[in-house]
């Protein structure tokens, strides 16, 4: 199986590693660097637990190869929060309890910063949509939405306070 | 078989300690109903009743949670399956030269190797038996035929293509119906020549053919409860660690019942059990589907203790639902019988399930088809008679649960598509018809005519609470408004009774062991706890809401108390979560334990205080002396001075264990209501709105509970209109991934209005019921009957779910609405 060198950026950090052809991006991410918060459900992009960031866009990482995010920049749960400080989303979703297993969360989290970055202020069928490509099989998908307003108000307050 | 508690035998020791939310105890008192959540404790100690954000939480969000793939261990080989692609076929030969030349396979498990220690075969939960690996043929499409060891997953793939495995096809048998001919036997292993499994009744036949033979109106419907796929969002996987040098097991394990599967794996390995310790890390989602043992475990373990190396074994999605235990499969031929009043009187059941090639439920072992007996639901009629089949088909075995207790959804099911299908015929409003039939709350506790004691209800107060909630009779009369326009309306009531909480050690019990569970709580000198409990949490929050029962004992503020499950070498000994039992059973525990510390506390106390025991009062977090309150000890000093300041004579330390024998089972119960429209050229169904009135006794968070019932409310919706596992003729499972086996999204899954009602449980320490489960069960009829209810004047007299549109659109044609 042919071997080859790409160099990503993940969280921020660069990191260059030495990958087979053939290797899932969700592989690489969880296996070679070790970020387990990016889960495998389905294996056929239906599920959305592998969903990360790459350049600013969601991806079901376990679709896509490695090698596709050579020069790429990756963005995993374990990026979201900023040091200690929770990202509104995740405070979302500890306080309006959105999450039961805990399994669906960090892709729901990812979808969830993406559909928040196009459109800071979705109505609730804007969220419902959003988070199509999530399946969650504890929460019944309610309170994941209150989770979403919340982050959405949140943010929304924190833009509109001046410098 | 029966389950009556016995009135006249000795109370639980329940009855020994003080018990301020249980409703008081005596066969005939009535428990009152209310509204709102008892609250006890400050916010800073977190008792019951407050919406405490859940403990475990920080973990998830961050990605921090500490799954089955995220066990990553020095040297670990990794295990991948080689599956049958026939449903029945012999098995000539498997050639495993090709993937053993490949470098980084170290080995090729078959059935002939494992047959070698006796370990091709493995008991199911139920007592019958399954493969492991096969040695002469297989029984079901997908199912596990070799395994391969390699240094990577990856390469472990490549070799399961390289395992060359010569089959013979046979006959197969997928229709349960057809397999009670016995012209293809599926295990013919068995000295027994016959697909038949077991027969079961319950009630009392005479009496029910009696109450027909006088009823003025009967209803009779076949309907089937389709095979449904639990498809937890985390597939099942092992690390399986033997450690040569110790002779000790260890199994990083996705179950929900850690150490019974220790006992089994013991009883089946002949490993001492104290060299094994199973350990589930956090579980993805559980909902009955990690309950069993399946090959794959056994192999992983195996191929551990072979190797002398640590093994991983992932299942992938498609494995996981063309090869884990399904559930439900029940064809149902019910028979409702009401007089002239519109009273129901009598019901009869004809039942046969589809086990597939396993009877592999995880019933308690006397109830071979699990509770199904609660049928007759939440209805004051006077004789019942259930009659049962069991078959083997070339299907996966089965059945498990699907966030159910043991069968308890094909019986509401049941129940209820009857009960509307009667109010029907006899033109009565289903709410009115049910109100009519309803058991009476001053009945309670009632005993059924299949056996059981309901210990408390009101369910006039549920159904009446979502009626008002929902706006019932203006949705009646846009209902009869949108007719006159010929648009498609319907509104469907769901009035269920759940038994959950199993069980009382007399009845219930798996594989011999009894279904107590257990809480052990060690308060540390600093006024610190951990409690840990023979179940495992898979997103319930027991983290948090068992952390409360101790709070609302013992004052000590639920964030100073570790809850942890799941390692059976610290652990109680517990029969793990399932059936809505974790609340029942380990939470009653918790309360149980938490009541020894107390009493022991007030020895300390008084000690401390120089008084007399009985001079004393619990407030909250302190021993009082009564009638100055300012001389108290709190609960974190008490701790303090059971290390350092002991009565002597008296042990040191401050901890307790309970084992909880439930004295009987928990019934909670609820009445739901869903609005759907339906699209007369499509034929989907849209849930328009949905309002679900719960009642689970005493309620220790609401925020859980309100996340419990939102979840179970989606689980609810999914086999009701999406899901179903679909075999072809040939026993191929055609809905192998989550592309063909469609679990709702959040915009199917309409936005959910709860409500409750709170009628506690008479017997048990904290007056709560197990709620995990009420929604499942009782949502699919309120849907299944909301759409024949708007199809009903067309002639639609029943669909069996999951309601597709293709259904709806048959119906709707057959009815001359569409062409």
């Amino acid at each position: 199986m042919s071997k080859h060198t790409i160099t990503l950026t993940v969280n921020g950090t660069e990191v260059t590693k030495e990958v087979e052809a053939r290797t899932l991006l969700v592989h690489f991410i969880r296996d070679d660097l070790e970020l387990t918060g990016t889960h495998i459900g389905c294996d056929t992009t239906s599920c959305g637990a592998c969903t990360v960031m790459l350049n600013g866009r969601t991806v079901k990482s376990c679709t896509v190869f490695a090698v596709q995010a050579n020069g790429a920049a990756i963005e995993t749960i374990e990026g979201v929060a900023n040091g200690a400080t929770l990202h509104p989303l995740q405070e979302g979703f500890w306080e309006k309890h959105g999450l039961q297993c805990g399994y669906c969360t960090p892709g729901m989290i990812m979808s969830a910063k993406h559909l928040l970055a196009k459109n800071p202020n979705p109505t609730e069928e804007e969220i419902r949509w959003g988070i199509s490509g999530n399946l969650c099989r504890c929460t019944g998908y309610n309170k994941i939405v209150e989770a979403i307003q919340y982050a959405a108000a949140k943010m929304q307050a924190a833009e509109e306070v001046p410098a | 078989m029966t389950t009556f508690h016995d009135p006249t035998k000795p109370k639980h020791v329940a009855d020994r300690f003080e018990n301020k939310h249980a409703a008081p105890v005596g066969s005939s008192a009535v428990v009152a109903t209310t509204e709102e959540v008892r609250v006890t404790t400050p916010p800073e100690i977190c008792g019951m009743g407050h919406r405490m954000k859940r403990k475990e939480d920080p973990r998830f969000i961050q990605g921090k949670g500490r799954y089955i793939d995220d066990i990553k261990l020095p040297g670990m080989l990794y295990m991948d399956i080689v599956r049958s692609p026939y449903a029945h076929a012999k098995i000539l030969n498997i050639d495993t030269s090709a993937a053993l030349a490949m470098p980084g396979v170290l080995a090729v498990i078959t059935g002939k190797d494992l047959a070698a220690h006796g370990l091709h075969w493995m008991p199911t939960l139920m007592s019958d038996t399954q493969m492991v690996l096969p040695t002469e043929k297989v029984v079901y499409y997908a199912q596990e035929v070799a395994c391969v060891i390699a240094t990577s997953r990856y390469i472990a793939a490549d070799a399961v293509e390289q395992v060359v495995v010569d089959y013979e096809p046979l006959d197969v048998v997928v229709d349960p119906y057809k397999a009670l001919d016995d012209e293809v036997i599926i295990r013919d292993d068995k000295e027994l020549k016959t697909n038949r499994i077991w027969h079961w009744e319950v009630g009392d036949q005479a009496a029910t053919d009696a109450v027909f033979a006088n009823a003025a109106h009967v209803v009779k419907q076949y309907m089937h409860i389709p095979r449904i796929h639990v498809a937890s969002i985390e597939t099942c996987g092992m690390v399986a660690n033997y450690n040569p040098a110790t002779g000790k097991m260890q199994l990083y394990m996705t179950t929900q019942a850690p150490h019974a599967i220790r006992t089994v794996f013991a009883l089946v390995s002949g490993l001492p059990e104290h060299k094994i310790q199973v350990i589930s890390p956090d579980i993805g989602g559980g909902f009955g589907g990690k309950v069993p043992v399946y090959p794959g475990y056994v192999v992983c373990a195996v191929a551990s203790l072979l190797i002398g190396k640590p093994v991983k074994w992932i299942e992938d999605r498609s494995e996981n639902l063309q090869a884990d235990s399904f559930a439900r499969d029940y064809h149902l031929e019910a028979e409702l019988a009401a007089d002239a009043d519109g009273k129901i009187v009598g019901l009869r059941v004809n039942g046969l399930a589809d086990h597939g090639c396993a009877d592999a439920a995880a019933n308690p072992s006397k109830f071979p088809a699990g509770l199904f007996s609660i049928c007759t639901g939440s209805y004051d009629l006077q004789a019942a008679h259930v009659n049962f089949d069991a078959v083997y088909t070339n299907k996966p075995p089965g059945g498990v649960a699907y966030r159910c207790s043991f069968r308890v959804t094909e019986a509401v099911q049941m129940i209820e598509r009857m009960a509307d299908m009667m109010a029907h015929d006899l033109n009565i409003d289903p709410a009115e018809f049910r109100m009519k039939n309803f058991i009476k709350q001053d009945a309670f506790p009632y005993k059924s005519p299949t056996g059981w004691e309901y210990d408390s209800g009101n369910y006039h107060a549920a159904l009446r609470k979502a009626m008002d909630m929902i706006g019932y009779e203006d949705l009646r009369r846009e209902q009869a408004e949108k007719r006159a326009r010929g648009e498609l309306m319907g509104i469907g009531i769901s009035s269920f009774t759940e038994v959950v909480g199993a069980g009382p050690s007399r009845d219930y019990d798996i594989l011999g062991i009894k279904m107590f569970d257990s809480a052990e709580i060690r308060i540390h000198p600093t006024g610190k706890a951990i409690a840990r409990f023979g179940t495992k949490s898979q997103g319930q929050g027991h983290e948090t809401t068992y952390a409360q029962i101790i709070a609302e004992e013992l004052g000590l503020p639920a964030n100073d108390i570790e809850v942890e499950e799941g390692d059976t070498d610290t652990a109680p000994y517990g029969l793990g979560t399932y059936a809505s039992r974790s609340t029942p059973t380990a939470g009653a525990a918790a309360a149980m334990a938490a009541r020894k510390i107390k009493a022991k506390a007030k020895k300390i106390a008084a000690h401390l205080l120089e008084v007399n025991e009985d001079d004393l009062e619990w407030d909250v977090n302190k021993w009082q002396v009564k009638g100055s309150p300012e001389q108290a000890k709190t609960i974190q000093e008490i701790a303090f001075a059971a290390y350092t300041n002991h009565p002597q004579g008296m042990e040191a330390g401050l901890e307790a264990t309970d084992y909880y024998d439930p004295p009987n089972l928990t019934f909670p119960f609820g009445s739901y209501i869903c609005v759907v429209d339906v699209d007369s050229g499509t034929g989907e169904v849209k849930v328009r709105r949905f309002v679900a009135v719960d009642d689970c006794g005493n309620i220790i968070n609401p925020l859980v509970v309100e996340g419990q019932i939102h979840g179970g409310l989606t689980m609810g919706l999914a086999p009701a209109l999406f899901e179903e596992i679909v075999y072809d003729e040939n026993g191929q499972c055609l809905t192998g991934t989550l592309a063909d086996y469609l679990l709702p999204t959040a915009v199917e899954s309409p936005k959910w209005e709860t409500g409750h009602t709170i009628t506690p449980s008479p017997h048990h320490p904290i007056g709560a019921k197990g709620v995990g489960e009420s929604p499942t069960v009782g949502a699919p009829p309120a849907i299944a009957n909301a759409v024949v209810d708007a199809l009903w004047h067309l002639g639609v007299r029943h669909i069996d779910i999951p309601i597709t549109p293709e259904k709806v659109w048959q119906a709707l044609r057959d009815a001359g609405v569409t062409e």
